[in-house]
């Protein structure tokens, strides 16, 4: 089983040089930290920024200058400001290569419901919904199953939709799977899950052909 | 034409019950501070206030919802804020979810005179809900109105007196949109100088969009999210 910084380390195997790649919040900003040596990536910060750097040094905060999670970071040579409607014009137009960000559920046609429970938590959509409403390549970040062992990965979301049809990969702390027009397709185990306990542990159709192979960092 | 105004207090001086109010910033980043203190103590009530978030609970419009001032919030994200969500979950405030896009883009159609957009975030979901829709090339989209606002506050880094702006860093955010959407747009900047003293190539905000400016008394300019790395290695 996968922790939340193995499964960033995963997704970071998706990048390519020279893609754009807008990173949500929670486990999809620790990407960041794995990006592959010799490739370039930069990191869209929905707020205004392309070319996203790390967190700044101790004492050198700016409070100008924050992400779309409201932490303060940096700047990198070749960095650019723009504001809201550019930022999202950019993404909109398809420039943004790929988009990872996390879900509550992901149902088996690609729908993703991230952005609030009815009568519980009620905080906003966010960028979410501009996001995955356009992204060419979006990638989800999420545990399989929630605290209380049901899964995540469901025949149809139960909660508010952000999007349709859009998610094209999840990585679990427990499988890479692609989203196919066909259902779930696993690609993939964790070191030491089996296929049968992906099986069980996802709700929605699984596809299973063939040797699973175990994930390689 | 004057545009120049003292404070905060004479800029905003007939801002009244009622009001449906722009305001840019992203989380406490770029918000009008000065202008949010001017309508705490004015008391104005019943505002509709249309920004990206609201604030936390005692900074931002955070300020505005625990006076009670607000009716309506227009918001693409409101976590951060209790006191916001007690309002909404008992019903005394009425709020409007819109994706962070859609709102940008609202502000920027109305700044450009266009009635409406079209734009994809939300077909399938509960925003969609009531609104036109309509396909292009094999995708739907849904038709958003541009946002009709009485007053825009922005906050901008340096201004000069014929009413240009130019902002700093991510402090950009929604503010040269609102400064475009306001039927009347209020800037407080950090610095402000005589027409002239500006780069014409730097301007982010030709003057035009803007009504009244003044600086900014005091700028606390608070961190949400302070984050450090470890020196480097």
């Amino acid at each position: 089983m996968l922790d939340k910084n193995q499964i960033a380390q995963r997704i970071a195997k998706e990048l390519k040089d020279g893609y754009y790649v807008n990173l949500g919040i929670g486990i999809p900003t620790l990407v960041a930290n794995f990006i592959p040596e010799g490739i370039t990536v930069t990191l869209q910060s929905e707020n205004g920024l392309l070319g996203m750097g790390p967190f700044p040094l101790a004492g050198e905060e700016d409070p100008d200058l924050i992400n779309a999670g409201k932490q303060t970071i940096t700047t990198l040579p070749g960095s650019a400001f723009f504001d809201s409607a550019m930022s999202f014009g950019m993404i909109r137009a398809g420039k943004v290569d790929l988009t990872v960000l996390g879900a509550m559920e992901v149902s088996e046609n690609g729908d993703i419901a991230s952005w609030k429970i009815p009568g519980k938590m009620v905080k906003g959509m966010g960028g979410a919904m501009d996001l995955v409403a356009s992204a060419k390549n979006i990638i989800v970040a999420m545990m399989h199953t929630n605290p209380k062992g049901e899964s995540k990965l469901l025949k149809k979301c139960n909660l508010p939709l952000t999007g349709i049809k859009c998610v094209k990969k999840i990585v679990s702390n427990l499988a890479v799977i692609e989203v196919t027009d066909n259902g779930f397709r696993l690609l993939e185990r964790a070191p030491g899950v089996t296929v049968e306990e992906i099986q069980n542990k996802t709700e929605g159709k699984l596809i299973v052909e063939g040797d699973i192979p175990e994930m390689i960092f | 034409m004057n545009k120049v105004f003292k404070d905060a207090g004479e800029a905003l001086h007939d801002i009244s019950d009622g009001k449906i109010i722009m305001l840019g910033g992203f989380g406490l980043c770029g918000i009008p501070e000065n202008c949010i203190a001017a309508l705490v103590k004015k008391e104005v009530k019943e505002l509709t206030c249309i920004s990206n978030n609201a604030g936390v609970d005692d900074f931002g419009i955070g300020l505005l919802l625990k006076k009670k001032q607000l009716k309506k919030m227009i918001a693409s994200y409101v976590g951060e804020n209790a006191e916001f969500e007690r309002q909404l979950l008992t019903g005394e405030l009425e709020v409007e979810l819109i994706p962070q896009g859609t709102l940008a883009t609202r502000c920027m159609a109305s700044g450009y005179g266009m009635p409406a957009i079209f734009t994809p975030a939300g077909v399938g979901t509960e925003v969609a809900e009531g609104k036109e829709s309509r396909v292009f090339n094999g995708k739907e989209y849904l038709m958003e109105y541009a946002f009709d606002a009485d007053f825009a506050l922005v906050k901008a880094w340096k201004g000069d007196t014929a009413g240009n702006l130019i902002y700093k860093e991510t402090a950009r955010n929604f503010n040269p949109l609102m400064a475009m959407a306001g039927k009347i747009t209020i800037a407080e900047v950090e610095e402000l100088v005589e027409a002239g003293q500006l780069n014409p190539n730097e301007i982010h905000t030709p003057g035009i969009y803007v009504h009244r400016i003044f600086k900014g008394s005091v700028y606390e300019k608070r961190i949400e999210q302070r984050t450090i790395r470890q020196s480097a290695h």
